[in-house]
């Protein structure tokens, strides 16, 4: 079969013939999502308030350098929080500060999509960080990864479901 | 009808025909090919990305008009125009219905070929008078696989005009009343769809545009309008040649049912269809393939298949009995197999496989 001229040819055509009846394998991204990995690294960090002491280490952790924070001497002799910025522009999502954290009061988040127009936007305040209306991701944090959906794997993906 | 009044019909339906196929063209290219190609195709501009043809038009239309310093200008200027207007000449006589067609000429078929062919000199106009080595170098190309392949091209239309015992395109169309041209010339038609393609040079006989070695070939110096009407002439002579196809070998405007032009529309599209699917799966050949392809290959089967058609018209004058149809896809086959293993390219040093 193979010394006929054309047979790699039909063989060719078979294929791209085979392609066109096949649904796409890509994904039209504002309209069609997929479910992130349950532990991903977004671009972005939650923060407890509650729960951070304003011990500084994850200031002190990050290889950055981009976690800035402020603290006063309040009630009861414990640091408050005053400021508790991330410039997200300069983070590399190395989650150190996540796992350096001893009172589990930062958490990796679990949105991706924070694309901005100018560069001080990404400075994220304590507002943008905020446990109670972001995401947390599952990141070295089990118990938020069960919670969380599982993720669409493009081998086992149907697209019309 | 009053010939004036004719004129004036048909050039408006020609004209709606011919911007409307070209523009669904595109789109169909770009869609079919986006799915061969396990993509999706543009889906962005209208329902389904069906206006993206009109938004590129737009697009070209508002671009600054470069002319090179070194070009023969008046050469420069006038090569799109040269290039476009024998497109739309061709149309003038396709049937699209019995006997509706502009210029019932008994020639018809001759008026193609020789009407088709003056777009070639436009486009070496384009590329000698760009000034620019590539454009040149296309245009040589250009010349080289054209004349190479006219002349199985108009070998192969001979034993189709010599089955249907006129060179009028509305009788060739009425010939085809009980089976159509394709399954009594099979090989015809395979070896009419390859020549077709290298004469408007479609992938994969794009050599004279071929992006990866000469950038866009001849039209590498054009800009704005005068770009858009190369490319409008070249989905125009993907138009014309499908048209053409349809009409010799897949029986015009013939068919059950729906009403005769859109029989046409839809065989033309059937046949564009084909030449997107070849491009999508074959790579550019070279500049060698190419010509051992044409003298090899198409010239000499083109040749037999004449020279067999013309014995079975001489055998049987009063029209070619039905169960020839499997004789003849079984000599074409015979004869392509057979020609497969003559066919060398380098001196046989090159395998083809």
């Amino acid at each position: 079969m193979a010394n006929i001229l054309g047979s790699g040819i039909i063989k060719g055509m078979a294929v791209t013939l085979t392609n066109l009846f096949r649904p796409s394998p890509t994904t039209q991204y504002p309209e069609q999502r997929l479910t992130v990995s349950r532990r991903i690294r977004g671009t972005q960090l939650v923060w407890s308030m509650e729960r951070c002491t304003g011990c500084a280490t994850c200031a002190r952790t990050c290889p950055q350098g981009v976690i800035r924070i402020v603290t006063h001497q309040g009630a009861k002799n414990m640091y408050e929080v005053d400021t508790f910025e991330v410039d997200s522009g300069y983070c590399i999502h190395c989650a150190l500060c996540v796992e350096a954290c001893p009172y589990d009061a930062i958490f990796m988040g679990y949105n991706y999509e924070r694309a901005k127009y100018r560069r001080n936007e990404l400075v994220m305040p304590k507002s943008d960080m905020a446990i109670e209306h972001e995401q947390a991701s599952g990141y070295y944090h089990p118990d938020i990864a069960r919670t969380l959906p599982e993720q669409t794997l493009l081998v086992n993906w149907e697209k019309n479901k | 009808m009053n010939p004036w009044l004719n004129w004036v019909i048909f050039t408006i339906v020609i004209l709606v025909f011919f911007l409307g196929s070209v523009i669904m063209f595109i789109y169909m290219e770009r869609r079919v090919l986006g799915k061969m190609q396990a993509r999706i195709g543009p889906n962005r501009v209208g329902p389904f990305g069906l206006l993206q043809a009109i938004a590129d038009a737009v697009k070209v239309l508002m671009k600054e008009m470069v002319t090179p310093a070194n070009a023969d200008k008046v050469v420069y200027w006038l090569a799109p125009i040269v290039v476009f207007a024998p497109v739309l000449m061709v149309f003038a006589v396709v049937p699209f219905a019995n006997g509706a067609l502009l210029a019932d000429l008994n020639i018809g078929i001759l008026y193609v070929v020789a009407v088709g062919s003056i777009s070639s000199i436009g486009v070496f106009m384009a590329g000698w008078s760009s000034s620019n080595k590539y454009a040149t170098i296309s245009a040589m190309r250009m010349v080289a696989a054209v004349v190479s392949y006219e002349i199985p091209l108009v070998l192969v239309i001979a034993s189709v005009v010599v089955v249907s015992g006129s060179m009028s395109l509305n009788d060739i169309v009425l010939a085809q009343q009980n089976y159509p041209m394709l399954l009594l010339q099979p090989l015809a038609f395979l070896l009419m769809f390859i020549a077709g393609c290298a004469e408007i040079n479609r992938s994969p006989f794009d050599l004279m545009e071929a992006d990866s070695e000469i950038i866009a070939g001849f039209h590498t110096e054009y800009t704005g309008m005068k770009f858009a009407m190369f490319y409008l002439a070249e989905y125009g002579e993907a138009v014309a040649m499908s048209t053409i196809i349809a009409t010799l070998f897949l029986g015009g405007w013939q068919g059950p049912f729906l009403p005769p032009w859109l029989w046409l529309v839809l065989k033309v599209f059937f046949v564009f269809f084909l030449m997107v699917w070849t491009r999508t799966t074959l790579p550019r050949v070279r500049i060698d393939q190419l010509m051992s392809l044409a003298w090899k290959f198409l010239f000499p089967l083109a040749l037999i298949n004449l020279v067999i058609t013309g014995a079975e018209v001489l055998a049987y004058p009063l029209g070619i009995p039905w169960y020839f149809i499997f004789v003849n896809i079984a000599i074409g086959a015979v004869l392509v197999l057979l020609f497969s293993r003559l066919y060398k390219v380098g001196g046989g040093r090159v395998a083809v496989g």
